[in-house]
């Protein structure tokens, strides 16, 4: 296990250095001149080389990388050139509304898929299961941001229970807060529970088909102790694969939802960077994106081998 | 061969707005172009069937156009995906377990951890925001999507006789690979195809929307809803149409996807897509 972890933080570490390059050459290298870029067409050549010298753009590009991402590790993101505050402190208060929304939506979707998943596959071919398979390819064609939309017209602007927009701050109470990131976390859960469903329903059909599970309910369990205890652990595996994809497109489904919602999270962050043409906020917040993706990835992995021992030896 | 009501139901609902984007290139009711301020918000009529938009244009019309912008988004962006992705996953396959096929799926897992929305926040901050660039970072996104489904079914296929054969007639791994493996995966491929198409068009929607795709005054879907949140308390109607013209849309090739898959080989496990 202690190996196979090793190889796995190798294999994480090289993602983000290659990432990192990636985002630095798109970002630094292929605009030419960044600061001048920043400043648009108009800009005097003053103006440029003093923004320059502010962003530390005057090394070379090999140099610039490095005090780029040292500063990263030492959690120093640069200086916002709009915004003339360090971008460490922009994400930090941005964090605290993306990082609740998404894993609350996270939440959602798994508290949704775990009863839908288990009733379909019990009920496998009956109308009840094709009634749910059918709800479920819907909500895998329903964008999220238009499902967003009409949660807004129906519960804000026609029931009044909830606010169409904006994010009190968590000083406001929590309960305040998850109020005001419900619509968003629902709207951003139902493509992916609906997703996780028929992942689940899958997975479980296929687990109930398995010799152990004949033995088990011959040893005197019942169908549902069966289910329980042994083939609902065996159909974690692709069901926890799923989780840990979707958490990056909730992640960048947040970016989007944040923009219905009006709330102040990473995904307007960063599309204030592009339209001000900050690319100091947009190269760091990517990366953090991108960091956040891959190191879940790291971390699903590691849950597999926990749950299932033969993939420790995969590879 | 029976088709199934899945196929049925998904090709006839993909082929309408093939069809309707289609038309829309040579003929709309009206000109989207046409600007009528006073006719600006109309409901439904007898004139404009499903009413007019904030600038007074026709609705139904940018809804026909509307579709030209999400289907050749999505059909490009696959095309790319495709593209690139089988070459690299036929060389994987074919040097399986070599440095290279670990290269090249190291590099895959790598730009997996970029969503495509990602990508193009990337390519939009350097080079402005336009369609081409939605369909650049779709595209891109789909690219380790072929990828990894061409190798995993191309591994299995090198371990059958026939390519054996080949291999004992002389030919080599770029020859078998395309003579012999492709066409025994193409339906594997057609499948994903039809499956990253219609994500395509869900991600077009979400890049138009938070205005990284299609720029004004070409009409797309996602620009559409962004336009008409704007109006949401007044006139919700807007906000309903376009939504539903991506939902049917996405929802039809999911169900061909679907379909096709049980159609072309009914030995693929539905949990392969």
């Amino acid at each position: 296990m202690l190996h196979y972890c090793l190889i796995r933080l190798a294999s994480l570490i090289l993602s983000l250095i290659v990432a990192s390059v990636a985002i630095f050459i798109v970002i630094e290298i292929i605009p030419g001149d960044p600061a001048a870029f920043m400043l648009g067409l108009n800009a005097a050549p003053e103006a440029v080389a003093a923004l320059k010298d502010q962003l530390g753009l005057t090394g070379n590009p090999v140099s610039r990388y490095f005090a780029w991402t040292g500063g990263l590790l030492v959690g120093n993101f640069g200086t916002s050139y709009t915004y003339r505050v360090p971008v460490s402190e922009l994400v930090m208060a941005r964090v605290s509304v993306s990082v609740p929304l998404a894993l609350y939506a996270l939440l959602l979707s798994t508290a949704i898929a775990f009863p839908v998943g288990l009733f379909a596959a019990a009920r496998r071919g009956r109308p009840a299961d094709f009634g749910i398979m059918g709800l479920t390819q819907l909500g895998i064609a329903v964008p999220n941001f238009w499902f967003a939309m009409l949660l807004v017209l129906v519960f804000s602007i026609g029931l009044k229970w909830f606010s169409a927009g904006g994010f009190p701050g968590w000083d406001a109470g929590i309960i305040q807060g998850l109020k005001a990131l419900t619509l968003p976390a629902v709207a951003l859960a139902l493509p992916q529970g609906a997703i996780l469903s028929r992942v689940m329903r899958s997975a479980l059909i296929e687990a109930l088909s398995e010799d152990y599970v004949r033995t088990a309910r011959a040893k005197g369990l019942s169908q549902r102790q069966a289910t329980v205890r042994h083939a609902l652990r065996n159909a974690l595996i692709p069901v926890l694969t799923i989780i840990g994809l979707q958490f990056s497109f909730l992640l960048a489904g947040a970016i989007i939802i944040e923009n219905v919602f009006y709330l102040p999270g990473l995904g307007r962050l960063i599309f204030q960077g592009i339209t001000q043409r900050d690319l100091v906020v947009v190269e760091s917040v990517v990366m953090l994106l991108v960091f956040a993706v891959i190191t879940v990835n790291f971390v699903v992995d590691i849950a597999y081998a926990a749950v299932d021992p033969r993939l420790r030896i995969r590879r | 061969m029976k088709f199934s009501a899945l196929l049925v139901a998904g090709g006839i609902i993909s082929v309408f707005f093939v069809l309707v984007a289609l038309v829309s290139l040579i003929w709309t009711p009206f000109s989207v172009e046409d600007l009528v301020i006073a006719n600006r918000l109309r409901p439904p009529d007898s004139v404009h069937l499903l009413g007019t938009d904030h600038f007074g244009r026709d609705m139904l019309s940018m809804l026909m156009v509307g579709s030209q912008t999400s289907i050749s988004v999505a059909v490009i962006a696959v095309g790319i995906g495709m593209a690139l992705g089988v070459p690299l996953g036929l060389a994987a396959a074919a040097n399986r377990g070599s440095s290279y096929d670990e290269l090249i799926m190291r590099g895959n897992d790598l730009v997996f951890a970029f969503p495509s929305l990602v990508i193009a926040i990337l390519i939009t901050a350097v080079f402005g925001p336009s369609a081409v660039n939605a369909i650049l970072a779709i595209g891109i996104f789909n690219i380790p999507v072929f990828a990894r489904v061409t190798r995993g079914g191309a591994l299995s296929q090198w371990t059958l006789d026939y390519v054996l054969a080949a291999r004992v007639a002389g030919k080599g791994k770029l020859r078998i690979s395309f003579e012999h493996v492709l066409p025994n995966i193409a339906n594997l491929l057609i499948v994903q195809g039809t499956i990253q198409f219609s994500l395509g068009i869900l991600a077009e929607a979400g890049l138009s929307y938070v205005g990284l795709g299609a720029q004004p005054p070409t009409p797309s879907w996602g620009r559409m809803l962004a336009d008409a949140q704007t109006f949401i308390y007044g006139t919700p109607g807007l906000a309903v149409l376009p939504g539903l013209a991506i939902v049917a849309t996405v929802l039809g090739f999911n169900l061909l996807g679907d379909g096709l898959r049980d159609w072309l080989d009914p030995r693929i496990q539905r949990s392969a897509g």
